[in-house]
Order: C-alpha cells, then sequence, then structure tokens
C-alpha cells in the first residue's frame, strides 16, 4: 500500500501540494513513483516561469516512460529542486521529502479549494 | 477487456509483489521492485525471468530440415543435433514476420521458440510456406500453450545452476541444448539469452516449471540472484543492442539493413531471400545504428533524427543503460550518415538533442553477440 500524507493536499492524478502561506510546494505521490519506477530525469522548470492550472509543469522520465505532470494550480514557480536534477531517483526514495518538483507563489488560491483532502485521495486510489 | 492468460507462475508472480502488466495477451510480471536493480543484478551476479509467454512450434518428419532451411534466413541443415541458430523469419518480399531460435533436436525433428506477440502469426504464416512446398513433407504444431520457460541470465548462472542440474553445464556450448534435470525436473536447457550475458534458457513442463523457478531462486539466495521482470528485460536487450521485434525490426524492415546479416544465408532458397540479395548486392539505402545521448532525455520509439535540419531516420528503440549510466538509442538513418563518430540532432518532444552514433554493442556481457550464429 503506498504512503499518503496528511498534511498535504492531492489531485487525481497524483499530485500533492503543500501550502505554506502563499507558496505551494508540488510533488507526485507515492503511487505515482511507484507506477513511474525507477526515475532517471526531471525536466526543470524554470524559475519566475508563470503557469497556468492544467499547464504541463514538467516531464519526468523513468526508464519506461515519459510522465508529464500537470500544474495542479496556477503560479509562478519561485525555486526548481536542484536535488532531483542531479538524481531523480529521489523522487523514487522520498516522494514526499527530498524528491519535491517545485516551490510556487500561489496566484489564484481558489485552485486549492479543487484539491482533494488526504481521506479524498485515499477513498480515489481504493478502486 | 479481453481475457489475459497466465503463465504457470503466476502464483509465484503475486507472492513476490510483482507489478504485472499484460503483454502479448498474458498478465506478465514488469518490475518486482526496481528495473535499475534487477538489470544490475544480472549484469553483476545473475536474474530469473519468466518467459513462458514465448511460443514454440515444432516442425516434425522426413523432410523437417529442409523445410526448415526454405523457411527462415538462416541454415540449420548443417547444424549438428543439438545446436541452436537465432534467424529471422521473412515474408517473401523480405520484410520480417518475426526473429526466433530455431532448435536442431535430430533430422527429422525441429523447435522453433518465437515471441509471445507473434505466435499466431508465426504459426500462420509458417501453415501458408507449407502450402507453397507440397513437395516437402513434414508436419507443423503449436505446442506454446504446453510449455514453460525460464531465463536465468548471468554471470554467475552457471554456478548457481550447477548445483541443482544433474549434468556438467560446463561442457553445454553457446547455441545449444541438451536434456537435462533440473531440481529432478525434466527440462530442455539451452545456453542461450537475451541479455548480454552468459546464462540459460530452460524448457519445462507446464506442470514443472515453478519447481525449476523456485529451486533456482532458493539456490540463488546468497548469490545475488533475483527474479527480474520485462522491465530489466528490456533495459538489458537494449543495452547488448539486440533487436526488439515491433520496435527495431518488423514487416517493413529488412535483415541486411538491421544488421542481421550474419543470420542470412544467402546461397541457399528461402522466402524472403531476393530481398536479401538485392539489398546485398545494390547496397542498402538505410541502417540500424546506435546512438549516445548529450543529456538525460531519453529518445523513444518513433522520435525523428536530423542532420543539418533535415530528417534523416527514425528511433526505434531508447532507453537509460543502468550498467553504462548513459542513454543512448537504436534507430535507421541514411546509410551514407551512418559511420561511427557522426553527430546527429534527435527531437526528443520539443526540444532537440545532440547525439553521436557509437559502436555497437553499448555494453559487451559476458556473452557477445558474435555467438548469435
Amino acid at each position: 500500500m503506498s504512503d499518503i500524507r496528511i498534511d498535504v493536499l492531492y489531485t487525481k492524478n497524483d499530485e500533492w501540494v503543500k501550502v505554506e502561506n502563499d507558496i505551494a510546494t508540488i510533488g507526485i505521490t507515492d503511487y505515482a513513483q511507484s507506477h513511474l519506477g525507477d526515475i532517471v530525469f526531471v525536466e526543470p522548470c524554470e524559475e519566475g516561469q508563470e503557469i497556468k492550472k492544467n499547464d504541463v509543469l514538467t516531464t519526468v522520465e523513468s526508464v519506461k516512460s515519459a510522465a508529464d505532470i500537470y500544474s495542479p494550480i496556477s503560479g509562478v514557480v519561485t525555486e526548481f529542486n536542484a536535488s532531483i536534477d542531479e538524481e531523480a531517483d529521489i523522487m523514487n526514495k522520498e516522494p514526499f521529502d527530498g524528491g519535491w518538483i517545485c516551490k510556487m507563489k500561489i496566484t489564484n488560491p481558489d485552485d486549492l479549494k479543487d484539491l482533494l483532502s488526504p481521506d479524498q485521495y485515499r477513498a480515489a486510489k481504493v478502486d | 477487456m479481453e481475457k489475459l492468460f497466465l503463465t504457470p507462475l503466476y502464483d509465484e508472480h503475486t507472492k513476490l509483489g510483482a507489478n504485472m502488466i499484460p503483454f502479448a495477451g498474458f498478465k506478465m510480471p514488469i518490475v518486482y521492485t526496481s528495473m535499475i536493480e534487477e538489470h544490475m543484478a544480472v549484469r553483476d551476479h545473475a536474474g530469473i525471468f519468466d518467459v513462458s509467454h514465448m511460443g514454440e512450434i515444432e516442425i516434425t518428419g522426413k523432410d523437417a530440415l529442409a523445410f526448415t532451411d526454405y523457411l527462415i534466413a538462416n541454415r540449420l541443415s548443417d547444424a549438428n543435433d543439438g545446436d541452436i541458430k537465432y534467424s529471422p523469419l521473412l515474408y517473401s518480399d523480405g520484410g520480417e514476420v518475426d526473429d526466433l531460435l530455431a532448435y536442431k533436436i535430430d533430422s527429422e525433428h525441429v523447435l522453433l521458440v518465437v515471441n509471445a506477440s507473434n505466435v499466431d502469426k508465426d504459426f500462420d504464416h509458417i501453415l501458408s510456406v507449407k502450402e507453397s512446398r507440397p513437395d516437402l513433407e513434414c508436419k507443423i504444431v503449436n505446442i506454446s500453450s504446453e510449455w514453460g520457460q525460464v531465463a536465468f541470465q548471468g554471470p554467475k548462472a552457471e554456478d548457481v545452476l550447477q548445483k541443482i542440474a544433474s549434468g556438467d553445464l560446463s561442457q553445454l556450448k553457446v547455441f545449444t541444448f541438451t536434456k537435462m534435470d533440473v531440481a529432478g525436473v525434466q527440462t530442455v536447457i539451452s545456453r542461450t539469452g537475451y541479455t548480454g550475458e552468459d546464462g540459460f534458457e530452460i524448457l519445462a513442463k507446464n506442470t514443472s516449471i515453478t519447481t525449476v523457478w523456485s529451486a533456482i531462486l532458493k539456490a540463488g539466495s546468497t548469490e545475488g540472484v533475483l527474479p527480474c521482470g520485462l522491465g530489466s528485460r528490456d533495459t538489458l536487450r537494449f543495452e547488448a543492442f539486440l533487436w526488439l521485434y515491433g520496435n527495431d525490426i518488423d514487416k517493413t524492415t529488412n535483415p541486411i539493413e538491421a544488421g542481421q546479416g550474419f543470420a542470412v544465408k544467402l546461397d541457399k532458397d528461402f522466402v524472403g531471400a531476393e530481398t536479401c540479395r538485392k539489398a546485398k548486392e545494390n547496397g542498402i539505402t538505410r541502417k540500424l545504428v546506435g546512438f549516445e545521448i548529450e543529456g538525460k532525455m531519453i529518445p523513444r520509439h518513433g522520435y525523428i533524427i536530423y542532420s543539418d535540419g533535415k530528417e534523416i531516420g527514425q528511433v526505434t528503440s531508447g532507453s537509460f543503460c543502468p550498467k553504462t549510466q548513459k542513454v543512448c538509442a537504436v534507430g535507421y538513418i541514411k546509410k551514407e550518415l551512418s559511420k561511427i563518430g557522426t553527430k546527429v540532432t534527435i527531437k526528443v518532444r520539443s526540444k532537440d538533442v545532440s547525439a553521436t552514433i557509437v559502436k555497437k554493442p553499448f555494453y559487451k556481457g559476458t556473452s557477445g553477440r558474435s555467438d548469435r550464429r
């Protein structure tokens, strides 16, 4: 059974969002990393880049496939996680911690209302 | 949804917590823990794969060898009993139906081991070739559903398997097979594989293949032996520059441009020979080559290769190579641009990625592809 943290919000596409004031940290869930398999490359997102909700935030390459990650919210990228540029497999090892993808300044706080609570996400993962 | 077949080892895979996917009509393990870990286990120690989904087609009768020589591009008739030949199987226009291993059991008995995704197509093709040769007496039977198969591959495979095998494995030469008991079970063992490493492929009846699988895992438990899924099977064959049907070869490619000329015997008559002869005489227009990629973006099947802004070819396979830690690709490009050292550009989604043509294979393991004759 994959790990589900209780201090973050989720999308049905298996991303997580952690909100601190007006900054959101975004990553992929344990469920997502286990389905992608060994991750070898993450396309860096650029700082200062403005991203709309549901735009492609980055592409994650695993040994078997390339998966687009869609932004769960609208915002401006303030930081890309340099660790995943060096060792992409940290997303496999620590999807909720060292394997976060980027931080973003939230431009439309209403987007957060569409995210799933941990319980809703858990329910969505049980078929 | 289409009903999927289960191999006799299905329960073992679920016990081991494998991630199962549909493949070639079967529910198959793609990975148990990590593709990279499984890949490295085979390179450094040994790994076992369930390949029970592979097809087995038997040709028997007075003219079994003559028919096989007409059917496949390689020659089996001058082989010894117990020899195996790798061969392309061609349509009459020279396009590839499949690639396969042909086992010479004796002068009236041949076994073809074919790709899982092609079993039905191959069988129909073989029957139609037979119809065109009523002069040759032989019987063709698809026995795929009776047999299970495991591949046990890696530098430690011989030592581990020897612990539970009834015969002397050091006497089993590359590309030969023999009957032997493994863990008390009757099997057909061949020194062949699809990983670039030394190793064995072991056929046993459906009812006893589980005994073989479990005994190998037990015998190898202290030697770093891991169960390996289709994911690492693909990265291993890729690193060793072995063809994957459907990716690198298909009905639109011929064996000469694919670099399989060593398995094409032009001094005999066979289905598809004319195209191969022309390709040899007039030269080929494109060639399958290997690329090393700058950076970490992975070119995948179908991505376009450019030189000076002009399209010059297409990627057929691409992967991160766990052993060499490099990203590589394989693809067809124009013959005149296929020299080693040539720089090209590959479009990976929206980005242009630099690549250089390099020598194949990307990694040479304990069993070289020069042995694939």
